[in-house]
């Protein structure tokens, strides 16, 4: 009997946090609503029992179900006939496993019937539902549309719409267009409002669209004529049932072969504007996709304990020379890197979402009532460190799930090249991970502000200044020996790049990483401090790989000079 | 049809599926400490049975019964998270050591209290594999009873159109109400627990638990919500005739216990000789494996 949160201490241990009981507060109003609702919470230590327990009907969710359904699901893949899409099989069984457990809509308001549960927990269920099936992750991890509808849709929306997404309905988030990629500015959906029906009616080409015959979609569109660049464009909530929409054909993928990958064209398709005009890529999209690369972590991370699962499995079992792969050292090198990048990242991962959580609470609070003073700016605190941390996470998240699926194949040796084993999928599955939801390098762009506007060294300087055990303390002095050349990295760029444009951007993934290094290390020793089995070699191991990557770093940025700018470019 | 009251016959079992080296105790009985206590596998596959009449019969409940110590109000919360209206403990020390026959008086007498239109079992327990419990109770109360049904294929009226899964194939027969139907491990799987009813039946309790219990705010939260009262019912509830319950009303008596360890031989090839068949006869009699 698989379960995916019982068999993994990491999941476990992140409802111990301090940070829950303010998670917990703000998410539950100060339990406003224990009387109006059987299923909320009555207090503190009631709700953490409830999100353990969800965890655990989600974590046999993803453990019986999804993961026996993932080699038949990655095989039949989906149906694309006429101009609709059919899922493979087994997706409509997880489908119908997940509305079974009444997991969907797992962090709507309750008024909508979802189940009001933190971020940390639905990033959770991301993960498990990942380490199963990659590409199932796609299709259930949409529900993200749904949480922005609920931040920025009307009260009439919201009560539209909300309930059917927990009534089991999908989602699809329509962006990308043949000619707008990583430059979604570039949007041409024509949006036009048409007097005689009294709607907004969509006319264009969508590609690459994930779920696209999802029952839902939010679409970003051009509403106003003449613009072409981002401020022209609005965001729409299209619903399947009003038509108008075909599925022009479906992609033949090398992973995630669950998740169907549509391209659309819209004729006079009747959409509801969310929102205001000419804020859709603007403000709408960009919190949507914030959400989404936080939900691609999540992804990655299952990913990573996928493959290393699978590869600790087989080097238990698999004999060469008498004995266990696994009693070899250059096998175990492998694995205990591949635990300690995957309990790294996944530390990373669960911070971000409890700074995500945290701020948007305070936000939608903010939307009741006006804040204190003291609100406002612990909002603004956590805003701050959740849009440097967000990139950062899917930077390495999804660079990490390639790395272990590679080295889960490496293990396996010839027969993981074969199909006869699961880290072949899981390899094909992870390599779209780095691209979509924004590329690794879109990642590096995003993150470099909280480089040289210094959100990263101050979470560091905290980090730092935090209590350790008298075990972790030799470590946490070599992180501070770390964080001095990351520092003078950082300095030396940002002095080259006052006289020489060009020199920050040539070197922003080193500085990017370094930073990253930096806080995974400092998060994995505060971890080994306070559950010292679970984390304490992956901490020493962990601080061991940053200690090389920013030597490297340091080593390249120290001997590069603005000469560098010109080679670089063309 | 009108709405069904249903009784789903359920029992806690030590996981046997788990057996290892420590499963029996030295005294031969099943160590129940060495393994977890589940919801018997066949018991499911029954409340699932009568779940899904609920979902077809509008305004019908489901109820759990089970006999065993007070551990096994688990199994009644394990119920009400996947849907049940609730459930019946029947507790006691008279009912310690009952064989079915004493097992199956002893439900037959609650039910006889809860007069319900359908019982729904499982086939059998895995820790006895009887498969007796279920007949039993039918024969007690002098109703009809439905063997390895898989499904309800038709709601008549007053009466279930059942899909019976027998040695030669798949039987349907008609069966009027009340009834007993008893279900086979190839009906469909229960259905999952249901987040919304697991945060909420959480905090079901029997009394003595509410008793045992130091947090007071449970017990608080059940005196105003009756849903989560898990009815606990002793031998004076049911009113049976005491010398039929327990060790004394079971005939059942275990001579000798033997622990079977099964290990794989390597395989033998034989050519078919009169011979050498003679010789397997002879050496599968020796190892009691036939005859």
């Amino acid at each position: 009997m698989a379960n995916f949160y019982l068999d993994n201490k990491d999941l476990q241990i992140q409802f111990e946090h301090p940070l829950m009981q303010r998670i917990i507060l703000l998410r539950e109003r100060n339990f406003a609503e224990k009387t109006q609702y059987d299923y909320a919470p009555q207090n503190e230590a009631d709700a953490l029992d409830s999100y353990q327990r969800v965890m655990e009907l989600a974590g046999e969710i993803c453990g019986e179900v999804i993961a026996a359904n993932a080699e038949g699901v990655d095989l039949e893949g989906p149906h694309h006939e006429g101009d609709r899409v059919s899922y493979a099989s087994g997706t409509v069984e997880n489908l119908k496993a997940m509305q079974a457990a009444g997991l969907d809509g797992m962090s709507l308001p309750r008024r909508f019937g979802g189940l009001n549960l933190p971020l940390i927990a639905s990033i959770m269920t991301n993960e498990m539902i990942a380490r199963a099936d990659a590409g199932f992750q796609n299709v259930w991890g949409l529900q993200d549309c749904a949480e922005t509808l609920n931040e920025f849709g009307s009260e009439e929306q919201k009560e539209r719409f909300l309930q059917r997404t927990v009534a089991g309905e999908t989602w699809s988030m329509a962006l990308t267009e043949p000619d707008a990629g990583s430059d979604l500015g570039a949007v041409m959906l024509k949006a036009c409002w048409c007097e005689e029906r009294n709607t907004w009616l969509l006319n264009g080409v969508k590609r690459f669209i994930t779920n696209g015959d999802g029952d839902l979609s939010l679409v970003l569109a051009r509403t106003e004529e003449g613009t072409s660049d981002a401020r022209g464009l609005s965001m729409f909530i299209y619903d399947k049932k009003s038509g108008g929409v075909k599925v022009r054909r479906i992609e033949h993928k090398l992973g995630i072969k669950g998740s169907p990958t549509c391209e659309l064209v819209y004729t006079d398709a009747p959409a509801e504007l969310v929102g205001d005009r000419r804020m859709g890529l603007i403000k709408y999209v960009m919190s949507l996709m914030n959400a989404a690369r936080l939900g691609i972590g999540a992804q990655s991370v299952g990913t990573c304990e996928a493959a290393y699962q699978e590869a600790l499995k087989y080097a238990q079992e698999r004999q060469q020379f008498g004995k266990p792969i696994i009693e070899f050292t250059a096998v175990n090198v492998l694995l205990k890197e591949m635990r300690a990048k995957t309990q790294g990242v996944r530390a990373l991962l669960y911070e971000t979402a409890r700074f995500v959580e945290i701020y948007k609470q305070l936000e939608s609070k903010s939307k009741e009532r006006r804040l204190e003073p003291d609100e406002r700016q612990e909002m603004k605190f956590y805003n701050r460190l959740a849009d440097g941390f967000t990139p950062m996470v899917k930077l390495f998240a999804s660079e990490y799930a390639n790395q272990a699926a590679y080295d889960a194949i490496q293990i396996h040796g010839g027969s993981g090249y074969m199909k006869d084993y699961a880290c072949e999928r899981i390899y094909r599955d992870a390599r779209i991970m780095t691209i979509y939801e924004g590329t690794s390098q879109l990642q590096v762009v995003a993150a470099i502000n909280a480089v040289t506007k210094g959100t990263y060294a101050e979470q560091i300087a905290r980090y730092a200044a935090e209590e350790y055990s008298i075990a972790i303390q030799p470590l946490a002095k070599r992180l501070a020996k770390l964080n001095e050349h990351y520092t003078e990295m950082v300095e030396r760029v940002s002095q080259i790049e006052q006289e020489h444009i060009g020199f920050k951007e040539l070197h922003a993934r080193r500085l990017v990483e370094s930073a990253g290094y930096l806080l995974m290390g400092y998060l994995l020793a505060r971890e080994a401090s306070r559950h010292t089995n679970q984390y304490s070699e992956s901490a020493e191991i962990f601080c061991q790989l940053a200690e090389g990557k920013i030597a490297e770093a340091y080593t390249r940025i120290k001997h590069s000079t603005a000469e560098d700018i010109a080679r670089y470019n063309r | 049809m009108n709405a069904l009251n249903i009784v789903v016959l359920a029992k806690q079992v030590p996981d046997t599926r788990q057996v290892g080296k420590d499963a029996m105790t030295a005294e031969g009985t099943v160590n129940r400490a060495a393994l977890p206590a589940i919801f018997n596998p066949e018991d499911l596959n029954a409340l699932e049975l009568a779940l899904n009449l609920k979902d077809r019969i509008p305004g019908t409940k489901v109820h759990l019964l089970t006999m065993g110590p007070q551990r096994a109000a688990d199994i009644i919360r394990e119920a009400m998270y996947r849907g049940a209206d609730g459930g019946y403990l029947l507790s006691g020390r008279e009912f310690a050591g009952s064989d079915t026959l004493a097992t199956s008086y002893a439900l037959a007498c609650a039910l006889r209290k809860l007069n319900p239109d359908l019982i729904v079992a499982g086939r059998q327990a895995i820790d006895g594999d009887t498969a007796q419990v279920g007949p039993q109770v039918a024969e007690k109360l002098s109703l009809p009873q439905v063997t390895y049904a898989e499904e309800v294929v038709e709601v008549g009226d007053g009466s279930l159109t059942i899909r019976r899964h027998i040695d030669a194939g798949l039987e349907v027969v008609e069966c009027p109400l009340p009834a007993v139907i008893t279900v086979t491990g190839s009906a469909p799987e229960c259905r999952p627990r249901h987040a919304k009813r697991l945060m909420h039946y959480k905090s079901a309790r029997t009394a003595s638990e509410i008793a045992a219990e130091a947090d007071s705010l449970t017990a608080q939260r059940i005196a105003e919500k009756p849903e989560l009262h898990i009815a606990e019912w002793s031998i004076a509830d049911i009113d049976p005739d005491p010398t039929q319950l327990g060790l004394q009303g079971s005939p059942t008596k275990v001579k000798r216990i033997e622990n079977v360890v099964f290990q794989t031989k390597e395989a033998k090839r034989l050519h078919g000789t009169d011979e050498e068949l003679e010789a397997l006869i002879q050496e599968l009699i020796a190892a009691h494996t036939i005859g």
